[in-house]
């Protein structure tokens, strides 16, 4: 659940036990600076579950205190006085300065270690690694101990074993140590490490420290492994979006599409309007935009394809380096024509709530949704293409078309409707990419003129003319390029794949699924 | 001066032979002869040329070179390249090295002082001596098409796959170069020259002869594609353009061909590239950018592949047309250069020089 | 530079050419020995244990029915694919299921495609110039000079296959039947030891077919000529021996009598 709203939630089903902290609110409006830094300390070692709605009411800065120092709080603006006695003075909001503010966090987060929601625990453990007081080590043991939540326990470990490390008995500190071995977080790394570069005399506290560091560094590496393979599909999937339209242009009729780019780039855009469509006329569904954006954008980009088909590419077929040259000039008219609409500059398009965020598996892996979302959506774009293409009338002709022109006219298929069709396909499939795309990087002009080349390299790889070697080009490269990327950089890899391609495609000139056969030209 | 080609050129393509052609051919081989005797005439006189104009054509005559390397490949061989910015902007970085060390005497080049780097890279070793830096600047085009043209041939990638794995390799390369720890002087490139030879690069006379082994570079290959053209080794490049399989069973390895002319053609692209960095004063990672070889392929479909004079009308013009529109009207460039592209592939596949020809019979 | 290729192309055109010229091993009167020959595509078997000889200055016609393996054995002959298992030897000596097209080529097979293939934007005399035998690396062809001799034998050529009227025309604008005249024109310049043909007369009006059966019958016995046709009566005319195929087999071989009275051929071809 996204926080903004729970804490929302939260807030007003506390601000009814509020009353009943009037011996807190009171304790602290009328104590002096040292003594309130005493009472958050103390508070900070022995949550109670009531007290907690004052001590956020006091961050959010909505305590306040009258001239004889009664507590106040703010409610819908108004001032509600905590006490009975009160005086005709008008409340002031109680200022704190930088340290309680520091050891109010602490407090709250102590406080917020018994929350019912696993999130507000683990964001409440992770503020506590790093500034808990060793007072409050039996309250960390305490929730330890109960903890369920695999995440939270992890985090809690880590607090724990924070304070611990600084015990002077060693059996504390081995434990500590052992304790961190459990975690999977990267924190419980740098702490062994610099307790090993340290100045750590037990030796059996090294020697476990040790071990421990092998199995925190074990995990991590298993968490690093699943991230890159992640953003190696996540990488594999935008390079679908963007090379399966250019799949069906390229391999099913031969046209070099150089400006294939722009119909992902005009994709993005449609989807830019669409977003202020909604904000003006139906904020109340603006989370919705992209879902509307998609027919919106396949449309847009299929109805331009089209044109583009019956002017331009249908003078062409036959002669693919000339079509790739045209196509580049239709590609610089569409970017400069968005320059004059739209300007230069990048336009903003921002995630819906459901679309931003994260899912954390691991302490140091977050998948965002988004992008969970855009693998999905990459799949479905593909299902949808093969059964467009393998259980249509459409796909039949295209198809026909595309094995022998001539004999598909002769039987009746009308080449050049069809062809028409397959490029409004190939081009509408890149603005749904556009549409994906526009939720994960910027949307400017130049958009489509980076996916170009990996999109061309994706066909190239997977052979003309197959779905599945396109699907398995795309991801294959995807998570190549993403293996690379942490070892040799992103540039070097870049160039490392396109020697790889070249290599490879001595082997197979054919693609990766291309038939074998027979073909004299 | 290019709207002055154009007109001339117009008028030709009306009526008359080749003698008449031959006879323009002379006269813009006069001028351009002229124009740097002109620029070093002082400049209050009626008929000096600015030092703005003379860059400007020098700048065109190294890209009339590109322009006829890249029909060498494309036009006889049927290699369209989309990659031939990577080569020229090679020779540029090579000869650009030379003179950034040149400017920065016995020190590191200012670039590398401000990476904080404390010697040169073990590939920029020699580069203070021109003659090695004239090496590198054939044969690090060279070696490159080389590598790669021997390994694309091998697998007779061709057509549109070899167009494609050209413009990513210079894609690839212009990342390299973007980059600040590889000593390319990233973003920004090799600039402030100040001195080649030990003469002062913006001096007349330093133009003018820069202007002038220009115009010697361009009258060159011109002459060596001509010769080429004319031997059984051009007849035999048409041959693997037209009936690449023909050929091989009459026993000919198209590989071997196919390699020389596109290495020759990158050697071309290097010393077009070299001359063309003093003169401009400038190279940096966006020469190698896909947009301006696809750009050069313009010039040649324009001015008519498969010729030698068409490349060099195409890379004239548009080059001509494009500062022109830089200055005048800078945003409608785009949509010029776009109509360009479209128009001269849909109703001029043989270029302007097709027109002429046909005008001539 | 590109020495290494031209170097390796130089030497296969000297010492290949010399061994297909008067040294080609054919001690036992076959200039092609094909045995056990299989290729597959994806599953599909184009050819199965073919066997086949050809013996020098023999002409032999291939026929069968569509999709019998003719193509495919071109190929395989000329070394455009590999096959799967079996072999291909050109006379005693040379595998050629080890050489690449371009040494099969300068061994002295030549080989004539179905669709008429002739350099389009030469002239006629430029093709057959480009074909003719001669050191054929990249530095040859930079310095190439005609010698008188190499001439008289081009326009023996043209004469042969009656082009000589159209020798300076570009080789586009001939007309179909003089294309496929200049492709074997083509093969003839290059001297080879055995012709491959696939479909010669596809297209060709009766007096073109005509000449072409007189010209491969005068062929025969200086080279080796093995074609692919389907018209039964061109074969007729010219055949001593017809090996028929069908599904990437053997069916039949013998004279064009016998093989039309078997069986078998006639179930294959009439479909009965």
């Amino acid at each position: 659940m996204p926080t903004a709203l729970y804490r929302l939630l939260l807030s007003l089903a506390l601000l009814l036990p509020l009353g009943a902290q009037a011996g807190d609110a009171l304790e602290f409006t009328r104590a002096g600076a040292s003594e309130q830094v005493r009472l958050l300390e103390h508070w900070s070692a022995s949550p109670t579950a009531e007290r907690r709605a004052f001590l956020d009411a006091l961050q959010q800065g909505r305590i306040g205190a009258d001239g004889d120092k009664n507590p106040y709080v703010q409610q819908a603006g108004q001032w509600q006085p905590l006490t009975e006695a009160n005086s005709d003075d008008n409340p002031r909001v109680l200022r704190l300065n930088n340290r309680l503010r520091g050891l109010l966090n602490t407090a709250l987060a102590s406080h917020a270690l018994s929350d019912e929601n696993a999130g507000a625990r683990l964001d409440a453990a992770r503020t506590l690694q790093r500034n808990a007081p060793p007072a409050l080590l039996p309250v960390l043991e305490q929730r330890f101990a109960q903890e369920g939540d695999d995440a939270v326990h992890d985090a809690l470990a880590l607090a724990l074993a924070n304070l611990q490390l600084a015990s002077p008995e060693a059996a504390t500190r081995l434990k500590a140590v052992r304790l961190l071995g459990e975690t999977g977080e990267p924190q419980a790394k740098t702490r062994l490490q610099s307790l090993l570069d340290g100045d750590e005399a037990d030796p059996a506290v090294r020697k476990a420290a040790e071990t421990s560091l092998a199995q925190v560094e074990r995990k991590l590496f298993i968490g690093e492994l699943l991230g890159q393979a992640f953003s190696g599909l996540s990488l594999g999937s935008i390079l679908l979006l963007a090379a399966l339209g250019l799949a069906i242009t390229f391999g099913l009729l031969g046209v070099i599409n150089m400006a294939h780019g722009e119909m992902l780039m005009l994709g993005a855009y449609s989807t830019y309007l669409v977003q202020i469509g909604f904000q003006r006329l139906a904020p109340e569904y603006l989370a919705l935009y992209p879902l509307a954006a998609l027919p919106v954008a396949f449309l847009v980009t299929a109805a331009i394809g089209m044109a583009l088909e019956r002017t331009v590419i249908r003078h062409l077929y036959g002669r693919p380096l000339e079509t790739l040259l045209a196509t580049w000039g239709i590609s610089l008219i569409l970017i400069q024509l968005v320059r004059v609409i739209f300007g230069a500059q990048n336009v903003e398009v921002a995630n819906p709530a459901w679309l931003s965020g994260g899912w954390q598996v691991l302490p140091n892996l977050v998948l965002p949704w988004n992008r969970i979302v855009i693998i999905g959506f990459a799949l479905f774009v593909v299902a949808l293409t093969w059964l467009l293409l393998n259980r249509t009338r459409l796909g039949l002709n295209v198809r026909a078309v595309t094995q022998n022109r001539n004999m598909a006219a002769c039987c009746g298929v009308p080449t050049g409707k069809v062809d028409m069709l397959a490029f409004g396909l190939g081009s509408g499939i890149a603005g749904l990419g556009g549409v994906a795309l526009s939720q994960i990087g910027n949307v400017g002009p130049d958009l489509g003129q980076g996916y170009i080349i990996d999109s061309f390299l994706v066909v190239v790889l997977g052979g003309v003319g197959q779905l599945a070697g396109s699907i398995s080009a795309a991801f294959g490269l995807g998570v190549l390029n993403k293996i690379l990327e942490p070892q040799i950089g992103a540039v070097l890899g870049k160039i490392l794949i396109l020697a790889l391609i070249i290599l490879f495609i001595q082997k197979r000139p054919q693609g990766l699924f291309a038939l074998r056969g027979r073909v004299i030209d | 001066m290019n709207t002055m080609n154009q007109t001339l050129l117009l008028r030709a393509s009306a009526k008359v032979g080749p003698r008449v052609s031959l006879a323009i051919g002379l006269t813009v081989l006069a001028v351009l002869l002229a124009l740097p005797l002109l620029h070093l005439l002082p400049g209050d006189h009626a008929l000096h040329v600015s030092s703005y104009t003379l860059t400007l054509v020098g700048k065109i005559l190294c890209y009339a070179v590109v322009a006829l390397a890249l029909d060498l490949v494309w036009g006889y061989a049927g290699l369209l390249s989309l990659g031939h910015g990577l080569f020229f902007a090679l020779g540029g970085y090579a000869m650009g090295m030379y003179l950034m060390r040149q400017s920065a005497g016995d020190g590191l080049p200012a670039f590398m002082s401000f990476l904080s780097w404390s010697e040169l890279p073990w590939y920029w070793v020699g580069t203070e001596h021109f003659l090695w830096a004239l090496c590198l600047v054939v044969a690090v085009p060279g070696l490159l098409a080389f590598v790669f043209g021997y390994f694309a041939f091998r697998s007779r990638i061709k057509g549109v796959y070899f167009s494609i794995m050209t413009q990513a390799l210079t894609f690839a390369g212009m990342l390299l170069f973007f980059r600040n720890e590889t000593g390319f002087g990233g973003n920004n490139g090799f600039t402030d020259f100040k001195r080649i030879l030990g003469f002062d690069i913006t001096a007349p006379g330093t133009r003018a002869v820069l202007f002038l082994a220009s115009l010697l570079l361009l009258l060159g290959s011109l002459y060596l594609g001509f010769r080429l053209a004319r031997s059984k080794f051009g007849r035999v490049l048409t041959a693997v353009r037209d009936a690449e399989n023909r050929l091989m069973f009459c026993g000919y390895d198209p590989r071997g061909y196919k390699l020389f002319i596109w290495v020759l053609s990158a050697v071309l692209c290097g010393l077009a590239g070299a001359l063309y960095v003093p003169q401009v004063g400038i190279i940096n990672p966006s020469e190698m950018s896909p947009t301006n070889s696809i750009e050069a392929a313009v010039w040649v479909a324009l001015g008519g592949r498969g010729s030698l004079i068409g490349p060099l009308l195409g890379a004239g013009l548009v080059n001509g047309m494009k500062s022109f529109f830089t200055v005048a009207l800078p945003e409608y460039w785009l949509f010029f250069l776009g109509a360009l592209f479209i128009l001269v592939t849909l109703y001029l596949p043989k270029g302007i020089y097709g027109l002429i020809k046909r005008g001539e019979q | 530079m590109s020495s290494g290729i031209d170097a390796g192309l130089a030497r296969d055109a000297i010492g290949l050419g010399q061994v297909a010229g008067q040294g080609l091993n054919t001690r036992h009167g076959t200039i092609l020995s094909l045995e056990d020959l299989c290729v597959s595509f994806d599953g599909f078997k184009a050819l199965t244990d073919l066997t086949l000889y050809i013996g020098v200055g023999e002409l032999r016609c291939i026929i069968g029915p569509n999709g019998a393996g003719k193509t495919t054995l071109m190929d395989v002959i000329t070394g455009k694919t590999r096959p799967d298992s079996g072999s291909a030897w050109f006379g005693e000596t040379l595998d050629l299921t080890r050489m690449s097209e371009v040494q099969i080529a300068q061994a002295g097979i030549g080989r004539k495609f179905q669709k008429p293939t002739v350099f389009e934007a030469l002239s006629v005399f430029e093709n057959l110039e480009l074909a003719q035998k001669t050191d054929k690396s990249v530095w040859a062809s930079l310095r190439a000079r005609l010698s008188g001799e190499q001439r008289d034998r081009i326009d023996e050529v043209l004469d042969t296959i009656r082009l000589g009227q159209e020798r300076q025309r570009p080789a586009g604008l001939l007309s179909h039947g003089q294309k496929q005249f200049l492709e074997i024109g083509i093969l003839l310049v290059q001297n080879p030891q055995l012709l491959l043909l696939d479909e010669p007369v596809a297209g060709m009006t009766d007096a073109e077919t005509e000449f072409t059966a007189e010209l491969f019958t005068s062929l025969a016995r200086r080279h080796s000529l093995m074609v692919v046709e389907h018209d039964m009566g061109f074969v007729g005319r010219i055949a001593d021996q017809v090996t028929v195929l069908h599904q990437g087999q053997v069916l039949a071989e013998g004279s064009l009598e016998q093989v039309q009275n078997d069986e078998r051929v006639i179930e294959v071809y009439l479909g009965r």
